[in-house]
């Protein structure tokens, strides 16, 4: 049985597996203690479950437990990384290279380096979203310090060389730094054959619990330190003080687990779902795939529909499907999505955008109730839309004098 | 954000979608927005020549469900007005009536512009002076 409403917004949260919530149930009201208590059983056990749970992910990327630094999600990993190495490399140098189409909170924590007297180098990204790899190293200054490319975007789900984007980093003896959010427990990534240094990832985003992420920090070949952002208690080997979460980080633990055993059989059902919601919302007129789709995350695709604006086109249907758009109307900014525009899309093309994150838990009934409202909606709002129908009859939108406010 | 009830019957059933011959004298149209902005509406009005009454109105719209009901709302309002009364329409009735929040007040400012827009065209076409609105800046 369809059960409405329909939940297509995995890119910004996944419902949580209800394994996940078992493991974590003991550990509020049976199981509190704090993992920093030595001297008692509570302690103990707290501590006990806190390891077994940095082992889970670990293994999920392929790190050693100790490289592990649990925070409170990918935005304070990107914080951390971030400031942590300019603060700690100061002497080595103050530039940092980073992509126009990373999340914000690299962005904006690039913003802050700025303030503080650091270089930040913003690549652009050609039309299919990705880096060109020759930019990159042309931008390396004997300052720079830190390299920081996200694994996979959130918007468009494009997944960045970054096997060829290390290989760069190691080659100048430059730091890389990736904000993994995206990637981590949908398609594999070690960070040992990926050549990261550091990596910040996040429960909420693979069907763990909110508030609960993680930094990883290379150990060995080479050995990274960040300075710590927060004082406090000197836990989580000093770079990042705080009681530990310990319920978030059993079920993120079990969260990651789940990933690493599930991640080939779900990535197989999910992407056949996702290329069969594209193929066939491609097939109305004038529809657009929005970044490559040779390197790209297995559960999401962002499409326009010219000529009809997303917000517009999501009252259509979202009681009864949730769904986001690049559209300027649905942001706090009221501006169209910055991320679509780095691709050189159009503001008229970003405003009609929506992005569809498929899941785990993803039906194909699902897929095909979404088909169908979407194509219907779409039809509705064009014949409704008077750029639509100068289109039709081959007026050049180009031509007109907009008046622009 | 929740739309208000008004706004979804609007978007739901758009009253007067549609296109009259803007070739002919007594067909005014106004185009206004733009695509990169997120809005573009075009509101056309049909003037007895006789009695100076809007008798027919039809808008296209492309944006949010708020700027599609604004627009249908306004066509709605136009039909069996004169333009002279046309003018006085004023966008903070569209608000009021739709119950548009503060980030959506443009798309009914837009829809006023279409409207004067519409009319300055048919002014135009007849032989009559523009007529200068003040600019709401609201934007």
């Amino acid at each position: 049985m369809l059960k409405l409403p329909i939940y297509l917004d995995n890119n910004a949260t996944t419902p949580m597996d209800p394994r996940v919530l078992e493991t974590m149930l003991p550990y509020f009201t049976q199981h509190f203690g704090n993992a920093a208590s030595r001297n008692h059983p509570f302690g103990w056990q707290a501590e006990e479950a806190v390891d077994y749970a940095r082992e889970q992910v670990a293994k999920l990327i392929g790190a050693d437990p100790k490289e592990i630094i649990f925070t409170s999600g990918a935005t304070e990993g990107d914080n951390l990384g971030i400031k942590g190495v300019f603060e700690m490399y100061a002497s080595k140098g103050n530039h940092i290279i980073t992509a126009t189409t990373e999340h914000k909170a690299v962005l904006d924590t690039c913003k802050h380096i700025e303030k503080l007297g650091g270089e930040v180098t913003y690549l652009e990204v050609k039309a299919n979203g990705l880096i060109d790899l020759q930019e990159l190293e042309a931008a390396i200054k004997p300052t720079t310090i830190l390299i920081s490319i996200m694994y996979a975007n959130n918007e468009i789900g494009v997944i960045q060389p970054i096997q060829e984007i290390t290989a760069i980093a190691k080659k100048h003896g430059i730091l890389f730094f990736t904000d993994a959010t995206q990637a981590v427990g949908k398609i594999p990534v070690d960070v040992n054959k990926d050549g990261i240094d550091l990596m910040t990832f996040t429960g909420h985003k693979m069907y763990g619990p909110k508030g609960i992420g993680a930094l990883y920090v290379r150990r060995k070949n080479p050995r990274v330190k960040v300075t710590a952002q927060m004082d406090g208690g000197g836990h989580e080997r000093g770079m990042r003080s705080g009681t530990l979460n310990v319920p978030g980080i059993v079920g993120f633990g079990k969260a990651c687990e789940l990933c690493r055993l599930e991640m080939e059989a779900d990535t197989k059902r999910i992407s056949v779902l996702r290329d069969k919601l594209e193929t066939e919302l491609m097939k109305l007129e004038e529809a657009y795939i929005n970044g490559t789709t040779e390197a790209r995350l297995p559960h999401v695709t962002n499409i326009s529909f010219k000529h009809v604006e997303g917000e517009g086109l999501l009252m259509g249907f979202n009681k009864n499907i949730a769904l986001s758009s690049g559209s300027a109307c649905t942001s706090a900014s009221l501006e169209p999505s910055y991320v679509l525009k780095a691709l050189g899309l159009g503001d008229d093309l970003a405003h009609s955008s929506l992005r569809f994150g498929l899941s785990r838990f993803t039906t194909e009934e699902e897929v095909d109730y979404t088909i169908k409202a979407i194509s219907e909606t779409v039809l509705k709002l064009r014949d409704m839309s008077p750029l639509w129908e100068m289109y039709k009859e081959g007026i050049d939108l180009n031509s007109i004098e907009w008046a622009h406010h | 954000m929740a739309y208000s009830e008004k706004v979804i019957d609007h978007y739901s059933n758009p009253k007067n979608v549609g296109t009259l011959d803007k070739a002919s004298k007594n067909v005014g149209t106004g185009l206004v927005g733009a695509p990169e902005c997120g809005d573009v509406m075009r509101l056309q009005i049909e003037v007895d020549e006789t009695t100076g009454v809007i008798k027919d109105a039809k808008f296209k719209t492309f944006g949010c469900g708020s700027a599609i009901a604004s627009s249908s709302l306004a066509t709605e309002w136009l039909k069996g007005k004169s333009v002279d009364e046309a003018i006085a329409i004023d966008n903070m009735d569209i608000v009021e009536e739709l119950n548009l929040p503060p980030v959506k007040i443009h798309c009914s400012v837009l829809a006023e512009d279409a409207i004067k827009a519409a009319i300055n065209d048919y002014r135009s076409k007849n032989g009559l002076d523009q007529l200068v609105f003040e600019e709401k800046g609201v934007h």
